[in-house]
This record gives C-alpha cells, structure tokens and sequence, in this order.
C-alpha cells in the first residue's frame, strides 16, 4: 500500500494537545495527538469512552468550549492539493474562517440523532439554516434543496418530513435528517462522533451504507469515530486508535487489524468477538480500567494494563512516536528499542 | 392541537365548579352569620335590636335556608343573571362594588406580570451565560433577597422612602381628584404615574423566582447536543444561542406564568391593603373580618375564576409555543 | 503526574463513601449554605432560650419609653475630665419637647450612664422551658431596674429587641409546624399518587391543580378570618399552621410523586419486586431513602415560605394576634406610615423575617444542590 502524499491530505493534525481546565485540575483530554485525514478517504477514531476521540473531533470543528482550550499543536486544512495549508490551531473558534467552514466545508453528526435535534424546531427550520447562512440563495430554493437533502439520505416522502419536528421519526430517519443537515451544504470533511451507537443493529447497517454511498457520490472525506472495531472494519481506510487522550497507533486498516504494533491495539483486537471463535472459549477482556484523569500512570499510559509490560522502561518513561513505515505509527517504548537495537546493529 | 385545547377549556369547568364550591364554603365557616355579628356589636353599644326586624332580614336574605338552597340561590344568581347578592356593609348589590375593582385588581396583576417578563428574562438569560461572574451573583443575591422579602414589607419600606425624601404618601392608585371620576385620559395617565409602586412590589417575588428558573433552564438547555449540532451547521455563537437555547427555556417559563398568576393577584391583594389601593384587597379584608358573605365570597370567586382564565391562557399559549405540548408528549 | 499505578486515596474513598457522606461532601463546598446553615441553627438555639437571651419580658410596657430610640452599647467611656473607663455602657435619652408642635423629642443624655452587664440581673424570675426557674439574663442592665432599648421601644414602651427575640419561638415553629404536616400530607398523597398511578394519581394531581389556581392569598385570608375571635392564643397558632399546610403540601406531593415515578421502573425496585419483597417494604426500604435527601431539601425551602406566610397573616390582623408575639404580630407595629418615620427600629421584626428567610433559602438551595452527590 503507498503511502499517502502529505499534499492528499485534507487535514493532518499534527501534536495537537486539549486541556481542560477544571475546578479539580487540567485533564489531558488530547495529549500530542497527530494523525491524518487522506482527501476522499474514511478515517476512523477508535478508543475507549475518555480517550479523547470526541475532544479531537470538536478541536478539528472548532467547537471546543470551555474549559477546554487547545494548548499547542496543528491541525493543517488544505482546501485542495497543494495549495498552502492553513493552521486550523491557530483560528479562534468564533472567528471568521471557522465560522465560513463549519456548516459548509466541515459537517458534523452526532451520537444521539434525538438530543442532537431541536425539540421545538422543525427538521426543516434546521435543515436550511445551513444552507441560509452559507449560500445566497431565496427561501423557496433553500426549501427545495433541503427536501432533496432529504431524499438523498434515503428519508421517504420527504415533503411531509420537512416540516415535522424530530420526536415525530424513527431513530435512524432522524440520523438520516441529521446526515442530511451535515451535508446541505457539501462539505469536503464529515465528521461523525458515533452516530451509530444509540441505533439498533439494522439501522446501523443502513447508516453506514449511507454514508459509504454518499462518500463515493461526493468524494468527501469521513472522519469516523467510534469504539466498534467491526464498524471500523466494515468503513476505515485508515485507523488511529487512542489512549488516554494519545493516538498510540495509526496506519491503514489492513496493517492495523492483520499487523497491530502497539499492545493496546492487539488487545482491542482481542477483546472484539468473532464468529470463528471456538465455543466455550472466554472473550479476552482488557485487565482494569481506563485510569481516572487525575491519576495518570507514569511512563506509558497504557503500562499498568499492558500484557508486554517491562519493568523499569515503560513505567519510567513517556514514549514518543515511532515510525514503521508506510504511515504506520505506533507510540511504545518497546519498539523504540528494538528500532534503536536494530539501528545500532546497523 | 384541538384536541388539547378541548381538553383544558373542559378541564377549567370542574375547576370553577370547585372554586364556587370553596369560595362559598370559606364564607360560611365562621361561627354565626352577619346578622349575628351585626347583633353582637349593636348589644355590645347598648342598641336595642327590634326582633321582628331581625326575621324580616334573615328571611329576606335567606339566612334560614339550608347550605344548599343558600349556595345554590348564590351560584345560580352569579351564572344565570349576573346578579351576586347584595353586600350587608354596603348595602349596595355586590356587582356595584366589584367589578371596577376586579379590573383593577387584574390590571395591576397584569402589569406586574409585564413588568416580571420584562426584568425576569433578560437577566435570567444574563446570569445563564455569564455564569459564575461577577453580575451573575449579584443579580443572583438580589434575587434571593427578592424572594425573601414579604410585599408587604417592600410596600411599606417604599413608602417609607418616599415619606421620608419626597414627603408624599406613596399609597392609593389615583390623585384624590381622579380617586372617584369617570373613566378617561387623564385619569389613565394618572393611574399610570402611580401604578408603578405596587407593580414594583408585586412584581419582586415573582421576578426573583422567575430569574432562577429561566436561569436554570438556560443552563440545562445550553449544553445540549442541539446546540452543539447548530453550532456545527454554522450558525454563530449568539444565534445558535438565541434560536436554540433560549427558545425552548422560554417554555417552562410561559407555563410558569400561568402558576405565577395566582401568586401575583395573592401578592396584588396583600400589597393593596398596605398601599390602600382601590382593588380588592382591603375590600375583601374588610368584607371577611364583618362577616359580609356575598361580598367575600364574590371576591374570592371572581378572583379564583379570572385566575383560571388566565392560567387557561398560558396552557394555550405553551400549546401555541411548544409543539411537544400539541403532540401530547408532555 | 501522580507516580502511582493506583487511584489516589481520595478516588476510592468516593467509591465507598455513602450517599450521606457524600452529600455532606458536596454541601461542605457551598461555604454560603453552610454558613447559613450555622445561622439558621443559631436562631433557633436563640428561639430556644429567648426568655434567657431577651433582657426584657417582651409584653412589660413603660409609657415614659414609648418610641425611645435605639441605645448604642458602648465599651469605652470617657469623663469630663477626659480619663477613659472601660466596661459595657450605654446612654439615657432625655426628653425635649418641642415648644411649637409640642412634640416629643428624643435626645442622648450623655450624663446618664446605664452599666449593662453579662448575667445580668432578670427583671423578673422566670422559669425557662417551665422547669427550669431563672434569675439572670444573658446579658442586660446591671440595674434591672434602669431602662435598655437596643432596638427602640414601640408604642408602649415595649422593648423591641427583646420582642423580636421572644417572636423568633413562634415564627421559626411555624414553619416547622406547618412543614411537618404538609410532609405528612405530600407525602402520603404524593406517594399514593406516583405508587399507584391511573385513576389514583389522576384525582390526586387533579386536586393539586386546583389548589394552585385558587389565589393562596385570598384563600388564606378566608381561612383565616373564620378562626372565631374567642379561641385561644395556642389554638389559632395551631389553625393557621393547618391553614398554611393545607395549601402548601402540593409542591411537596408533585416532588415525591415526581421521584416515585421516576423510581418505580428502576432496576433495583423491579429485582426487590422479583425477589418477592412486600409492597410496603420496597416503598419503605428501598425507594424512600434514596430520595429522602430532596425531600429534606425540599422540606428545608418550603419553611421560609410558610414563615413568609404567617407574617403576611399576622400582619393583615387576620393571623396571630396579640398578646402571642411572632414577627407578623410586630409588624402590625409597623402598618401606619407616620409611625414607621417617626420610629423607623419598628422595622427590626422584618428584617429578622428577611434574614431568616434569606438564610434559610440558601441552606435548602445548598441542600438541593447537595442532594444529588452523583450529579
């Protein structure tokens, strides 16, 4: 697989650190995070609840509120191929640039299609207030679009659906409204925050086809986000999997779930059901529990949950991201070892 | 949608039912009659009492009846004929005597409840967005001390100051010229001039009570995902704000009107019998204390079903506001 | 970056720490409540001992004193001669009277020193709480005999500070007397009301409704004036708490049937249920206590409303009446305008009725807050 071409990617995010600032202390929630969205390709995020996945998408979207505040790091937006990046870190969320993007370039969907939509407006008021705020356009044609909006995403007789109010459709039609919220306007990145995981098995289904079919119609980029490894197989084209607020690995899917690097990703793989699995055999589950953010474990994050854990390296030192070719990044200390061994042995 | 109205416009008759009920049942409560009391007080000044003076007038007004001709005789003059007794004090057919302070009683209670929608909104909104600031606790100390302070007691510290800087009484409604003349101009602008002090101090508890529960919904309503999601659309800060947020926390607020309304024609009563207000309060304190049943009784039914209408008012606007409410799923 | 692999102490001890540790935990934080907690349980201990903590006998009238200004209690004095003496003091007033409008004037008399003292001297023996016979005040004139208006005389000459006091035992019962019976009543109705639902809850919920749309007021004020003018003091105090509480235990309903409701379909009520647990028993042992904690906030919040209650009553002339002393009944003192310019220290009744009820609110409000220690 070739690597991608730093100029095809829409966003590269680079280091990029979210801090909360709370009454109790700073909570890391995105901690020297970097990874790639590759123009037209689907991204997927996966982690455990509390490992930032969520913090990432809104930074990306400009939607960190306080007391959140992004502390350091990039996240490159390069409109089209090869033209100057544009440093998204350094924008104010309420400023001028975000405020043109958001709703327009970027869409964004979200876990619970029901809170997600307005109790007391119309699924058509919500529709056409992105294409009004973005577009020129007269009331009467910002309908029509808004009703083929909702014709593409697969929502029947979207006439009579346009002016009625949320609670008054099924789950996955109102997941299917709010895709076609996020995309009245074409954007060239979707950002979904689990937009799957309050939808019954069969719906999930019909979502994620939906968004595959819009992708290719559209040739946007996907940045999925989700804890659900089959989802992931079923979607990415590329995977990075956090921890603890930290991308511990990224590659494409194939590497990720044939080859994973990092003791974090094979243990997800592990714990994820399969149907050859013999019968009588116990799921393997992760040892403990995602750490509390206040009590940090030294050294790697991951160290007092690790099945490789050594002693004496990965409780003591934080490891940094290597490289293992073909865009596969793993950050853990035992593979900076073995690549320095082996650069020694060189 | 019709559906809903049926069912509040159906619901308000067994409620005005039972208020006529109530409202009857409290004027027969104590011990006796007028006519008793009136006896008791003439003895008492040493008048002599002519006994066949005595039976003309319980029969005339039907004192010897049992309880159910007599509310049956009152309810029916109110509903079919408009009639609603005669007032002992006064002598006078009680609708003489009522409805011009009845309206006032409601002018007042509904220029207080403009004057708390107009205080109570904004500041709430305020302190939600500005939480933990500097104003967001002020406005939230004076709230409390709102609440916390009777009308009465704000009543009479206002005409405290105004006795003591100004030098002028801060009570009544009207200038003495206009107290008893028609209706006109510039008896308007002269209620006007005045109305101000009672709105005040019927207004504070409700406003206070109001800032924190538009507050409250504010910050419920402001960390929603659909927020987030208009946010994501596009919109800026202060629209997604005032489309989203604000919108659905101004419905509790219009149902809470509709519960504020007996609280602020309760507080229009008290605060009127402090500021001597020509409403009817200090009628009504007087009518209960002399035992002068059709006039009390009067009172606290029109009161109660004024009340109810407008309470009815509210349902009806929620309904209007809210579409969860129209569709039954609240 | 903490150096252990295990959450720190304080983490686990959330873990196993009860729902009332942890409530305590969370209302601790609110300074405001707190303090205000201590207030309001300060009042009440002066309610308890008032005849102790009042130097005078609230009903003892001097017609010489009548709307004397307040006394300043002084420590430090100085003489003609400019020496200072110590010690807890405060000045007479002598009367002027003014020739033109032959009104009473008062004016500090600085030759009359009144030594004040801690245990002093009661005017006369008491017995407090009727076992305990008294001779000594918690602090007063050394002479008992010489006049002391920390707070101004009314009227009659009525010490004001010391009727506020002795009005605190009966505007602080109020509300407790009332809340208690709206408890039991809200709790009772409310329960049956979200236990049981259907019909049950629909003729509960229909009456709350209609109580609430009946003006409290004018309701109150019917109530009230048909208490006959012959009972006695103990009875219409007893009465107008009903009154009070007749209306005011629908809020109380709506929030236990609002939790009940909310519990009923909770996991750990249906496996009581399927464990064959008695009706009774689940309310009792297993609903009851996991909201008992916003009933007490809720219950804390509503005695304000009924100490506001009977002030307004008693004020009207239609609540407590003399010679029972609450701060409705002194502010009575206080309706004529004239009166309230001349002796504005009338006032004193209602700003104890602010302050309690300010302080009260904050607690509940804290307690509230405090209620939800998951939250």
């Amino acid at each position: 697989m070739p690597m991608p071409d730093s100029a095809d990617n829409l966003i590269e995010v680079r280091d990029l650190s979210c801090h909360f600032f709370t009454e109790e202390g700073v909570v890391r929630s995105v901690d020297q995070s970097s990874f790639d969205l590759p123009r037209g390709k689907t991204l997927c995020i996966v982690g455990e609840s509390g490992s930032g996945k969520s913090v990432t998408a809104r930074a990306l979207m400009g939607l960190t509120r306080e007391p959140g505040k992004i502390v350091s790091g990039q996240m490159l937006y390069r409109p089209a191929p090869g033209v100057v990046p544009i440093d998204l870190a350094a924008e104010r969320s309420g400023g001028q640039l975000y405020r043109s993007l958001r709703g327009a370039a970027f869409g964004m969907i979200f876990q619970e299609p029901m809170a997600a939509l307005s109790p007391v407006h119309t699924i058509g008021t919500q529709l056409l207030e992105g294409v009004l705020t973005h577009e020129a356009c007269s009331r009467a044609e910002a309908r029509n679009r808004g009703i083929d909006a909702l014709q593409r995403v697969g929502i029947p007789e979207p006439e009579r659906r346009f002016d009625q109010y949320g609670f008054e459709l099924s789950g996955g039609m109102r997941q299917r409204a709010m895709i076609a919220m996020a995309l009245a306007c074409r954007p060239a990145l979707l950002i979904a925050d689990e937009p799957t995981t309050a939808l019954d098995v069969t719906t999930q289904a019909n979502i994620l086809d939906l968004i595959a079919d819009l992708q290719a119609e559209t040739g946007m980029t996907v940045m999925f986000i989700t804890h659900d490894l089959g989802v992931v197989a079923e979607i990415a084209d590329e995977v990075a999997v956090m921890y603890l607020g930290r991308v511990v690995e990224r590659g494409d899917v194939d590497t990720i779930f044939h080859a994973p690097a990092h003791p974090y990703t094979e243990a997800l793989l592990n714990a994820m059901p399969s149907v050859h699995a013999r019968r009588g055999t116990r799921l393997p589950a992760i040892p403990g529990m995602v750490p509390h953010p206040f009590a940090r474990p030294s050294g790697c994050g991951f160290h007092p949950r690790c099945h490789r854990f050594v002693d004496g390296l990965c409780n003591r030192r934080e490891p940094e991201p290597v490289d293992l070719g073909a865009g596969h990044v793993a950050r853990c200390l035992r593979l900076e070892n073995s690549k320095d061994q082996k650069e020694a042995a060189e | 949608m019709g559906g809903y109205i049926f069912n509040r416009v159906l619901w308000a008759v067994p409620i005005l039912f039972g208020a006529s009920v109530l409202s009857f049942a409290i004027i027969q409560l104590p011990p006796g009659d007028y006519l008793t009391a009136v006896m008791a007080s003439m003895r008492s000044t040493g008048e002599s009492v002519e006994q066949s003076q005595l039976v003309m007038l319980r029969e005339r007004y039907g004192l010897d009846d049992p309880m159910i001709v007599q509310y049956w005789k009152w309810i029916s003059g109110i509903v079919l004929r408009g009639d609603f007794g005669q007032s002992f004090i006064y002598n006078r057919p009680v609708d003489e005597l009522l409805w011009e302070r009845l309206g006032l009683t409601f002018v007042l209670a509904f220029a207080s409840m403009i004057f708390v929608w107009l205080v109570a909104f904004p500041i709430g909104v305020y302190s939600a967005m500005r939480k933990y600031s500097v104003g967001d606790y002020v406005m939230t100390f004076i709230g409390f001390l709102g609440l916390a302070t009777p009308n009465f007691l704000i009543a009479l510290i206002l005409m405290y100051v105004s006795f003591t800087v100004f030098g002028t009484s801060a009570g009544g409604l009207f200038s003495p010229e206009f107290a008893d003349a028609p209706w006109s101009w510039a008896r308007f602008w002269d209620m006007m001039g005045k109305i101000w002090i009672p709105v005040v101090v019927i207004g504070t508890a409700g406003t206070a009570s109001l800032i924190r529960i538009v507050r409250a919904n504010m910050l419920d309503e402001l960390p929603r995902p659909y927020v987030e999601a208009a946010r994501a659309r596009g919109l800026s800060e202060t629209r997604a704000t005032v489309k989203y947020p604000l919108r659905v926390a101004l419905n509790p607020f219009v149902s809470r009107l509709g519960w504020e309304l007996p609280d602020l024609v309760s507080g229009a009563t008290i605060t009127a019998i402090v500021l001597s207000l020509p409403t009817t309060g200090p009628l009504l304190l007087e009518a209960l204390l002399a035992q002068d049943m059709y006039l009390a009784g009067s009172f606290i039914f029109m009161l109660s079903v004024l009340t109810v209408i407008g309470t009815l008012l509210s349902d009806l606007l929620l309904a209007w506001l809210d579409p969860r409410v129209r569709h039954g799923l609240m | 970056m903490s150096d252990t692999t295990h959450p720190p102490a304080a983490e686990r001890r959330v873990d196993v720490a009860g729902q009332w540790t942890l409530m305590w935990w969370k209302f601790r934080r609110h300074k405001l409540a707190l303090w205000s907690g201590v207030f309001v349980l300060f009042i009440y201990v002066i309610a308890l001992f008032a005849s102790f903590v009042a130097p005078k006998d609230p009903n003892a009238y001097a017609a010489r004193y009548a709307y004397v200004p307040p006394m300043k209690v002084a420590f430090m004095d100085r003489d003609s001669e400019g020496n200072r003496t110590f010690g807890f003091h405060t000045h007479g007033w002598k009367v002027e009277t003014d020739p033109l409008t032959l009104q009473k004037n008062f004016a500090p008399d600085p030759d009359v020193r009144i030594d004040l003292r801690f245990f002093a001297p009661a005017p006369e023996p008491y017995v407090l709480w009727g076992v305990l016979p008294m001779n000594r005040v918690l602090f007063g004139p050394a002479d008992a005999t010489q006049p002391f208006y920390p707070l101004g005389a009314d009227r009659l000459g009525r010490d004001v500070y010391s009727r506020v006091i002795h009005g605190s035992q009966v505007s602080m019962t109020v509300g407790l007397v009332g809340v208690g019976i709206s408890l039991v009543l809200g709790i009772v109705l409310g329960g049956i009301s979200g236990y049981f639902g259907g019909w049950v809850d629909n003729i509960v919920q229909r009456s709350i409704e209609f109580l609430k749309s009946i003006p409290q007021i004018p309701l109150w004020m019917g109530l009230a004036a048909a208490i006959p003018a012959y009972w006695s003091p103990i009875a219409v105090y007893f009465m107008v708490t009903v009154i009070l509480s007749l209306i005011g235990w629908t809020g109380l309903a709506r929030e236990v049937r609002g939790r009940f409701l909310a519990l009923k379909s909770e996991d750990f009520v249906t496996s009581a249920r399927l464990d064959g647990c008695p009706e009774l028993r689940i309310i009792l042992r297993h609903m009851v206590p996991s909201f008992s904690s916003h009933i007490i906030a809720t219950l804390t919040l509503a005695v304000p409303t009924m100490i506001l209650a009977e002030t307004a009553l008693s004020f009207l002339g239609i609540g407590l009446r003399p010679p029972v002393v609450s701060w409705g009944v002194l502010m009575q003192e206080a309706q004529n305008v004239r009166t309230i310019a001349t002796a504005p220290w009338l006032f004193a009744p209602g700003v104890a009725v602010v302050v309690t009820v300010l302080a009260l609110n904050f607690f509940g409000d804290g307690l509230r807050d405090a209620a939800d220690p998951y939250a």
